[in-house]
């Protein structure tokens, strides 16, 4: 028998189209996905060199970062609206498949790969977007690229990569009742800081990742870049077929059954090794938030701030307090906020929407917060609106918006006003993220709902549900 | 872009670890559908206030750094996001070399493609450079083809970096050109394979 290979061995091999000593390899790239924001300097470099888009089939286009989630049909910002147009230009020049931003298929890039069927286990998937590691979820080796390398696939389709490390996460146990795949990630992120993937590509295992629906898994992929890891991806099983099992991109019938073969021996084989092994155990995670200015500052929800004398990085703890408007030891639930916001890569899918219904429904936005939710694309915006879950954020007093990238990075005008201090789903609490001298605090869609209700953080294991 | 071989430079220290594409460009600048020009807006919060005005306490802004070309930052700089626009910005406002203990992956590879050099120099050597350039006054000479950097006080080290991208930079390659030279095993590629 050959020697056992992880699947990020198994996939990098199929993958080489040209190798060389000294050299990375030359990767074949299935899936290259384009916005608005890190394309057009690209599409430029091939107009200037007369170059044309190897492959249009294989790459799509959509519009999520500048998108307005409301009155989509006046753009307030002049530059906003010439980067939108210029990608409608540069699509058309090139053939380039576009989902604009009235198309029934727009989103944010990593919602809708998914949820069409062009994200498939196996794939080399990228994206001038260093989320693309979501589409790891999938048992695909998905990693964010720059607007050079955009230019390289849409020239080539092809890129230059040294073949990466690996690195086991392992999560073995069980999730507790109202700890979500979200304080996972923030927990292992935590716990081994921010560049514990450097130069890796992560690969999730144990039973907690096992048990974990694709939505999870695509929480948990979605934050590996904020590990350090380009790509983070979880082998294939029978939830991953299910999941695409009818998607509009995948084949139908006997040929779906075969390629569902396909994907399965992908995965990572028993006995197979790693450059590296990290791992947590399920139960000793609880709700998290983070308090700081990098995902991985960050506790559990029952805990404080950290006390400088107590840590080795005290100026970068010291500036991260004083930027966040905290003092040290400060109880989490002691931190009120203004802002809720319920979206993005990380957390805009339906479970999570629904997820976050389940705490507010029935109940009041507090006065002295301002709510959003962002729907990660119009397929998940109609599915919550056939579910009533609009109603139940509204009459909540949430305001419910269109889909794009929205507050996360606050590109469009979602934006949180200078000192205002938000409670948000997404994955970066850097400084001015959300908002030039905006506060971040990461929590998941349940943390966030409950958040949004009492104007401060609470533990939601402790917290009232209604069932949906 | 622009062929480098060896560069010689004033040191610009910035004591910050985990230094993130945000701060380096903040995202309101990426809205722009050019190459050129961002360096207006590198560091663009540390460096202004909300009026516009330069902060004081930012030491990019004291003049004695006026001409740096090489900085020198803490550990995991230009983690976040996949922006080439952090490069590009660096570059722009005259930055050619960039020292610190590790750089996130992405940055490290955008940087690369567009000439600007991030060298990778052990922590206890990057503080005490760190330490020295407060007074303005450290340069350093960086040479691609011995791969080693040297001090005004003699200090030199070795340093290493990817030989692809060594070539690459010190040539001035154009990327695309040279995967081109190779059309014929990608179309042998697609039709094996796909």
């Amino acid at each position: 028998m050959s020697e056992p290979k992880t699947i990020i061995e198994k996939v990098w091999e199929q993958k080489i189209v040209h190798e060389e000593e000294g050299k990375p390899d030359l990767i074949y790239i299935d899936l290259h996905l384009v916005h608005e924001v890190t394309s057009p300097q690209a599409f430029e470099g091939l107009r200037m060199t007369n170059r044309q888009v190897r492959r249009p089939d294989l790459t799509f286009a959509t519009m999520d970062h500048n998108v307005p989630t409301k009155d989509r049909d006046t753009i307030k910002d002049p530059i906003s609206k010439k980067q939108m147009e210029a990608l409608e230009k540069n699509c058309k020049e090139f053939g380039v498949p576009l989902a604009d931003m009235f198309h029934p298929d727009q989103g944010i890039v990593h919602v809708i790969g998914p949820q069409l069927g062009l994200t498939q286990p196996g794939k080399t998937i990228v994206c001038g977007d260093s989320h693309t590691s979501t589409h790891g979820a999938f048992g695909a080796i998905a990693f964010g690229i720059g607007t050079s390398e955009v230019e390289h696939v849409l020239a080539t389709q092809t890129i230059w990569q040294a073949k990466p490390k690996t690195l086991n996460v392992r999560v073995d146990g069980e999730l507790g009742q109202g700890v979500t795949a979200k304080d996972l990630i923030l927990a292992v992120i935590a716990k081994y800081g921010v560049r514990m993937g450097n130069g890796h590509i992560i690969e999730y295992t144990g039973d907690a990742i096992r048990k974990m629906s694709m939505e999870e898994r695509m929480t948990i992929c979605n934050m590996s870049i904020e590990a350090g890891a380009r790509a983070g991806l979880i082998s294939p099983d029978e939830t991953t077929v299910e999941f695409l099992r009818g998607k509009r991109h995948v084949p139908k019938g006997e040929e779906f059954d075969e390629l569902a073969e396909e994907w399965l021996a992908l995965a990572t084989d028993e006995g197979a090794t790693y450059d590296k092994t990290l791992s947590i155990q399920a139960e000793e995670i609880e709700p998290q938030v983070t308090w700081g200015t990098n995902p991985g500052m960050g506790v559990p929800v029952s805990s404080s701030t950290p006390t400088i004398a107590d840590v080795d990085n005290k100026e970068e703890v010291k500036l991260a307090l004083e930027y966040m408007g905290l003092e040290e030891a400060q109880p989490m639930t002691s931190i009120e906020v203004d802002h809720v916001f319920i979206g993005s890569c990380t957390n805009s899918r339906l479970n999570d929407l629904k997820k976050a219904a389940s705490i507010i429904k029935g109940k009041k936005v507090k006065d002295s917060v301002r709510a959003i939710v962002v729907p990660g694309s119009f397929l998940v915006k109609m599915q919550a609106e056939e579910e009533g879950l609009d109603e139940v954020f509204k009459e909540a007093g949430f305001e419910w918006r269109d889909a794009g990238c929205s507050m996360c990075l606050g590109m469009n005008d979602d934006i949180v006003p200078p000192g205002g201090r938000c409670a948000s789903t997404s994955n970066r609490n850097f400084e001015g993220r959300q908002g030039n001298g905006a506060r971040t605090h990461l929590v998941s869609p349940e943390m966030a709902a409950a958040a949004a209700i009492e104007g401060h953080f609470v533990d939601v294991r402790n917290y009232e549900k209604t069932a949906i | 872009m622009e062929a480098i071989k060896q560069h010689k430079g004033l040191v610009y220290p910035m004591n910050r670890t985990n230094v993130d594409t945000d701060q380096i460009i903040p995202k309101q600048f990426l809205k722009r559908i050019e190459r050129t020009g961002f360096g207006r807006f590198l560091f663009y919060h540390w460096r202004f206030d909300d009026d516009g005005n330069k902060r004081s306490s930012f030491n990019l802004n004291d003049p004695k750094y006026d001409d740096a070309s090489i900085l020198i930052a803490g550990d995991n700089f230009g983690c976040g996001s996949s922006r080439e626009h952090a490069p590009w910005s660096i570059l722009d406002y005259g930055f050619r070399v960039l020292i610190a203990p590790s750089f996130a992956d992405i940055f490290y590879n955008n940087s690369f493609k567009n000439g600007l050099v991030p060298i990778a120099v052990d922590e206890a050597q990057v503080n005490e450079w760190l330490e020295k350039a407060e007074n303005g006054n450290l340069h350093l000479n960086v040479d691609l083809e011995t791969k080693k950097i040297t001090d005004d006080s003699g200090v030199e080290i070795s340093f290493d970096i990817p030989e692809y991208h060594r070539q690459n930079v010190m040539n001035g390659w154009d990327d695309i050109a040279l995967t081109l030279q190779l059309a014929e095993k990608i179309s042998e590629y697609e039709k094996s394979s796909l």
